[in-house]
């Protein structure tokens, strides 16, 4: 979608001593492990994006980095409470208040002077296309508002770390680049966002990503790294293979591609240089191959 | 492939409700063969024009025909239609899901694909999203439509499980099906053979991805003191994107943007717009940011 060159991805900007983040996290919940061991730099001036589908544990380590969810094993480094700034997956916001008492009753519980909350929050309302809808009960704004306010209140105390949990499903893109507003603003102004999402072209916007399947790492690093580390060859081909290889076959923009594992033959067809959603696609590809394999 | 007659045909279709008018003067087409994308912010229209197109809402003016004749129960059955809300019943099995809209259709029996016959007997309630969503697609597909309209289709789909969606998709294309599909993600919009962009009811373009975006340029900053030029460029009121540490500002000249940057050192370029950035520049100016609720 967009290029960012490796130089500057480097990292100059906010890595100051620590930052925020989850060492080799595991959670365990009904039995069966819903983190495994996962580890996220949550660095600040930063937006860290945590992709996977449903299940895959997204929720679960944003809980854990939150505060909202005490890792079983492993160690979770963030600010103090009334520095974390939290939009859950499922709410965030309460819909038989008002936007404007949604804010002050947010700012009070984090012991922000209404004043100070007031000021910090009107700028982002008028940008944010909610300074008309301030007498509106929450629970009658569209999605796109509902979750534009959730960041807002989740800002209203300046934290040092913004977690926000698929802020932005099921929203349109004009709420989209909203809400993308008010997570840039808030990395530029140096804090730690870290943010999830089931879309890689979304991910591609941050500047550092953790693939998550079924609990576990599926790649990690900026985009750039996640790319540079994919194993094997990937080869763009005339249509669907047939048998096993269908399994290494996948379509994208109208034309097939298929992942020539490390050591395998390859076949013909044109080498196709990856992209982020490429090197996803063939991390979660390897894993099912190897679960197969496991399997036999 | 090449694209036969019209499957669902919209001919200067509009439709009203009260003083408001939701879709107006609206022609589209979906031919065999075709996956057609829609894309438009919420109150664009697409939901409504989906109505009309299933023959849940009539027109107020223009002229909806599917398979040539006017939306009814007959043509109902030859459309298979995924819902956002996926439209399954919670209390019921996969099997019982397919089994009851082959009732319903008059169709036989539906057979589970083999990768939901694990799941045969387990309530759709109870089953993770994902999995749902290919019981619906499968409920979908069970007649074998001539037309599959789907509604958000991937959201809250893993990259990998969205590819093979879209393998679904394709393939059901391949065989000659007609897919008119709606989707908020431009990444998606790329599997589609055409596009459709909607915004306050009308269409405010066509074409192919890169038909659309045409010669339409960015203006990109790098930076590696991205967090000050953020902050210049939105004082200047820019409309400026954050790209990993890149920014992107559409609709000002890299001449603009030096300016507003004042001092910030930062290397500046104009880039092809992305098709979500074109996007907005054809939606944008028309439509609002706050939205009805």
């Amino acid at each position: 979608m967009t290029s960012r060159p490796g130089s500057l991805a480097a990292g100059t900007a906010g890595d100051e001593q620590g930052g925020w983040g989850a060492d080799q996290i595991s959670v365990q919940y009904r039995g069966q492990l819903a983190l495994d061991r996962i580890t996220l730099h949550a660095a600040s001036g930063q937006v860290s994006a945590v992709v996977g589908g449903d299940g895959a544990g997204k929720t679960t380590l944003l809980r854990c980095l939150a505060g909202a969810l005490a890792p079983g094993s492993g160690r979770v480094r963030r600010p103090a409470a009334r520095q974390v700034g939290y939009l859950p997956a499922s709410s965030g916001t309460y819909p038989d208040l008002t936007v404007q008492e949604n804010l002050d009753f947010r700012a009070a519980a984090y012991g922000v002077p209404a004043a100070r909350a007031r000021e910090r929050s009107g700028d982002l309302l008028e940008r944010a296309g909610l300074a008309s809808a301030r007498d509106r009960l929450a629970g009658q704004l569209s999605g796109g508002m509902r979750q534009k306010l959730g960041v807002i209140a989740a800002l209203i105390a300046g934290p040092r770390l913004l977690v926000l949990d698929e802020p932005t499903t099921g929203v349109d893109p004009v709420s989209r680049s909203g809400l993308w507003w008010l997570i840039a603003r808030a990395a530029a102004g140096g804090c730690a966002v870290v943010l999830s999402t089931t879309y890689l072209d979304e991910a591609e916007r941050a500047a550092a990503v953790l693939a998550l399947d079924a609990g576990r790492e599926l790649a990690a690093g900026t985009p750039e790294q996640i790319v540079a580390a994919m194993p094997g060859v990937l080869r763009g081909i005339a249509g669907q293979p047939a048998g096993e290889d269908r399994q290494r076959a996948w379509r994208r923009g109208g034309s097939w591609r298929i992942w020539d594992p490390p050591g395998s033959a390859g076949g013909d067809g044109t080498a196709i240089t990856p992209d982020l959603q490429d090197a996803v696609t063939i991390a979660a590809i390897a894993r099912e191959l190897q679960a197969a394999g496991g399997a036999r | 492939m090449i694209a036969g007659r019209p499957l669902a045909e919209c001919a200067r279709v509009s439709r009203q409700f009260g003083e408001f008018t939701a879709v107006s003067e609206v022609s589209l087409e979906v031919r065999a063969g075709e996956i057609v994308g829609l894309l438009g912010a919420n109150g664009a229209g697409k939901t409504t024009l989906i109505r009309m197109l299933l023959g849940l809402l009539p027109a107020s003016a223009g002229n909806v025909l599917l398979f040539g004749d006017p939306p009814s129960r007959g043509t109902r059955r030859r459309i298979g239609y995924v819902p956002q809300g996926l439209g399954l019943y919670d209390d019921l099995t996969p099997a019982q899901n397919l089994e009851f809209s082959a009732a319903v259709f008059g169709g036989r029996r539906p057979e589970l694909p083999v990768s939901l016959r694990p799941y045969a007997g387990t309530r759709v309630g109870s089953l993770p999203l994902g999995l749902q969503r290919r019981v619906a697609f499968a409920q979908a597909l069970s007649h074998q439509p001539d037309l599959l309209i789907l509604d958000e289709p991937t959201s809250g789909v893993d990259p990998l499980g969205r590819a093979r969606l879209w393998e679904t998709i394709a393939a059901t294309a391949s065989a000659g099906a007609g897919v008119l599909v709606t989707t908020h993600y431009m990444e998606e919009a790329g599997e589609c053979t055409r596009l459709v962009i909607m915004a306050d009811g009308r269409v405010a373009d066509r074409g192919t991805a890169p038909e659309i975006i045409g010669a339409a340029r960015v203006t990109v900053v790098e930076t590696p003191a991205w967090a000050a030029a953020f902050g210049v460029l939105e004082e200047a009121r820019m409309p400026v994107a954050l790209a990993g540490r890149t920014l992107r500002v559409p609709g000002a000249t890299p001449a603009e943007v030096r300016r507003a940057l004042d001092g910030v050192s930062a290397r500046v370029y104009e880039a092809p717009a992305t098709l979500e950035e074109r996007f907005f520049q054809l939606t944008l100016p028309t439509s609002t940011t706050e939205e009805p609720a």
